[in-house]
């Protein structure tokens, strides 16, 4: 009798066992994706929800198969996503705690994040220790991958230099003789390096043009009373800033209520993103730009069409340049992985995914992407900016005088960094 | 002269907002870091009731009416609330306890805001536009912030009338020198803790309703504000009104001289100023050595 039930409990465990094994196929049918954007704070509204919101719709469609064209096969490489969303707020250590959390205990397969460039500045060499496949969809410092490389981190968004290069040809070939300009940006990586690669475009498009005024409050200052005086007085031709998020709608409420605006034509590198907030608040003839060809600068095709409406019946507004970004970014990882389950037969491993991403040219939902910096690392792609206007007849606002530029013609080439390639006045660059 | 305008306007802000922080401290000797989120609060508050009231079409004034009563309400609730439920248990411990209390009730609060208000950006900027402008040679300034200009004079002059000239001010002062000897003397402490309390509180939200028009109102607001609001009090002294001026206008005018003179340093200027004022006068500008006074 002993003997037997010894023998039935052997069983009974070795069974478990067996159905322990069996069940270890089915946790690897789906991919714990960590998503991190900011959810509270100054820059959610703006940036952080728009993002959110991308990724819930395109996680959705990727694992329903919902997704048009090339992008319809369900999954990531044939895993259904399971997102785990974290929130970007609370500085950099928070982040690196954030990341780290997510590997080790919630042991995600890869990480979608990072709108600020100091939280990716941080996170990417301990993602590199991790070893945890990351991709960067929105942060914007050249820094990233020009001080270090890596081979867990990827940016599938080009990087600020593609903006900034931008915003000078633009304003070059909208005004008529930039000579004086000033500029207004946040004091860390994103102001810093976005301001520095402007002035350098205008050095070479103009170099008798003057730097009026060169402005670093602090990021979430808020307040700029001092800063629009000295821009009023400073006899400038035109504002450039990368101001984003509640510091950018706070800067236009201060600056519109003093009549800046009437003084110098601003140009604002992320301004895309409050068009729709601000509406008839952001002043006619604002120049913006959108980090790429995104929002209602996006070029037309299938996957656009279908983005746009299904975030628009979802959520109820237009999406913006970060929703793009974000999207961007899954598709980015879904064409790697997608790629490498069919080299490899199956369900690819954070190798494969890494080896099919290097160097990879996917279709986003507003542009072609190549990965062609940094070893394969880093994305490019086109850009576009236009001019703001309120249309009072129909209530909405328009982006108008739009201009492409090729990825080839704003964007460093591989093996040089962005200060070189502006420094030696853009050799190489095939503008149109 | 634009140095000398952007000072005020800054000074004028900041100093809204330390004025209930350093009254706290000197009556009750509480450092209430929960004043950032009567700050948030009173922005959120404001921004709300304004955006209703601008779709009524009714006109701009009853938008600075909501200012000041918005405030006041809200400050009272949460004035009220947080010395009852939270405070008034911990009189008697340590004061850093109370830092801890008034921290913790900090954070509480902004989750309670972002519970009630969500995430989004929240705009109030009708009664900052309608106003308009004026054109000072080649300034141009908004009349809000002129506005706010002299409502912080009249807030300064109406805390020095009250101190000084009221009998709630005369007990208040006998509760800052010596809280013992006013309660052998009849004066019900409790209560006067409780009314400083409210009192600071509706400063607090009052510094938010005020500046919600100018800015994007978001959730963290609140934790910006206070670190600049502490390096005021720290300057002029804890517990000082006539301190909170004097640092507020040096905090304003440094700031202002560094975004016009010498951008690169705008960030430290303001701490700069405290640490000259804290090397030669630890205990801040206007507060004497054992004698408080507010």
């Amino acid at each position: 009798m002993w003997k037997l039930n010894s023998v039935m409990k052997t069983g009974s465990l070795a069974a478990l066992v067996s159905l322990a094994f069996a069940s270890a196929p089915m946790a690897q049918e789906t991919m714990k994706v960590g998503v991190v954007g900011f959810l509270t704070g100054g820059a959610s509204g703006p940036f952080g929800i728009p993002a959110q919101n991308a990724a819930e719709l395109i996680i959705d469609a990727i694992n329903n198969g919902d997704l048009p064209g090339a992008y319809a096969t369900p999954g990531i490489g044939g895993l259904q996503v399971e997102p785990i969303y974290v929130d970007e707020a609370g500085g950099s250590t928070t982040q690196v705690t954030e990341l780290r959390r997510l590997v080790q205990q919630q042991q995600v397969d890869a990480v979608v994040g990072y709108i600020s460039s100091g939280s990716c500045l941080a996170v990417a060499p301990v993602a590199e220790e991790l070893e945890v496949l990351t991709v960067l969809f929105d942060c914007g410092t050249p820094r990233i991958f020009e001080e270090a490389s890596y081979r867990y981190v990827f940016r599938t968004a080009p990087h600020a230099t593609m903006d900034n290069v931008g915003a000078a040809l633009y304003a070059a070939g909208a005004m008529d003789g930039v000579n004086n300009y000033a500029g207004l940006n946040q004091n860390y990586a994103w102001g810093q390096d976005s301001w520095r690669d402007f002035s350098l475009v205008m050095q070479h498009l103009n170099p008798n043009a003057n730097i009026t005024k060169e402005l670093f409050p602090k990021i979430f200052a808020g307040e700029y009373g001092a800063e629009i005086s000295a821009l009023l007085i400073s006899r400038s031709d035109v504002l450039h800033s990368s101001f984003w998020g509640g510091d950018l709608e706070s800067f236009i409420f201060q600056a519109t209520a003093r009549g800046l605006p009437l003084r110098l034509p601003m140009i604002l590198t992320t301004g895309e993103t409050v068009t729709f907030r601000l509406a008839d608040k952001l002043p006619d003839g604002t120049i913006v730009g959108a980090r790429g060809p995104h929002g209602v600068l996006a070029n037309e095709s299938e996957l656009n069409t279908w983005f746009r409406a299904a975030y628009q019946e979802r959520f109820g507004e237009a999406p913006t340049y970060p929703s793009y970004h974000m999207a961007q970014g899954f598709l980015g990882l879904k064409s790697a992985a997608d790629a490498a389950a069919a080299d490899v037969g199956g369900t690819p491993n954070t190798e494969e995914i890494i080896a099919a991403f290097e160097g990879l040219e996917f279709e986003a939902v507003g542009s072609t992407v190549k990965m062609a910096l940094a070893g394969g690392h880093q994305a490019i792609s086109e850009t576009a900016y236009g001019t703001f206007r309120y249309n009072t007849d129909t209530g909405m606002p328009e982006i108008v005088d739009v201009v492409r530029y090729s990825a080839e013609c704003v964007n460093p080439p591989e093996g040089q960094t962005s200060v070189e390639w502006l420094e030696a006045g853009m050799p190489g660059a095939i503008c149109n | 002269m634009a140095i000398v305008i952007d000072g005020f306007v800054y000074a004028s802000w900041i100093f809204v907002v330390a004025l209930g922080l350093t009254l706290i401290f000197g009556v009750m000797k509480i450092l209430n870091v929960a004043h950032g989120a009567f700050y948030s609060f009173g922005a959120y508050g404001a921004a709300s009731l304004i955006g209703l009231y601008s779709q009524t079409g009714l006109p701009v004034a009853g938008e600075f009416v909501i200012i000041l009563l918005s405030s006041a309400v809200i400050g009272l609730v949460l004035g009220y609330a947080l010395e009852r439920v939270l405070l008034r248990p911990m009189y008697g411990h340590d004061e850093v306890v109370l830092v801890l209390v008034s921290y913790a009730a900090f954070l509480m609060m902004e989750d309670v805001l972002r519970l009630i208000w969500g995430s989004d950006a929240y705009f109030a900027y009708q009664p900052f536009v309608a106003v308009g402008f004026v054109e000072i040679g080649e300034l141009i300034v908004s009349n809000y912030d002129l506005m706010l200009v002299g409502f912080a004079i009249t807030l300064g002059g109406a805390g020095w009338w009250l101190l000084n000239h009221s009998r709630f001010g005369h007990i208040l002062t006998a509760v800052i020198h010596d809280r013992e000897m006013a309660t052998s003397f009849g004066v019900n402490v409790v209560k006067v803790f409780l009314i400083t309390f409210i009192l600071g509180a509706i400063l607090g939200a009052l510094g938010g309703a005020v500046t919600a028009p100018k800015v994007s109102v978001t959730p963290g607001m609140g934790v910006e504000v206070i670190v600049l609001a502490f390096a005021v009090v720290a300057i002029g002294g804890m517990g000082s009104i006539t301190g909170a001026m004097i640092g507020a206008l040096m905090v304003g005018l440094a700031r202002a001289a560094a975004v016009h003179l010498l951008p690169e340093v705008e960030l430290f200027a303001i701490y700069v100023v405290m640490a000259g004022v804290l090397v030669l006068r630890p205990e801040g500008l206007f507060t004497r050595v054992q004698a408080r006074k507010i």
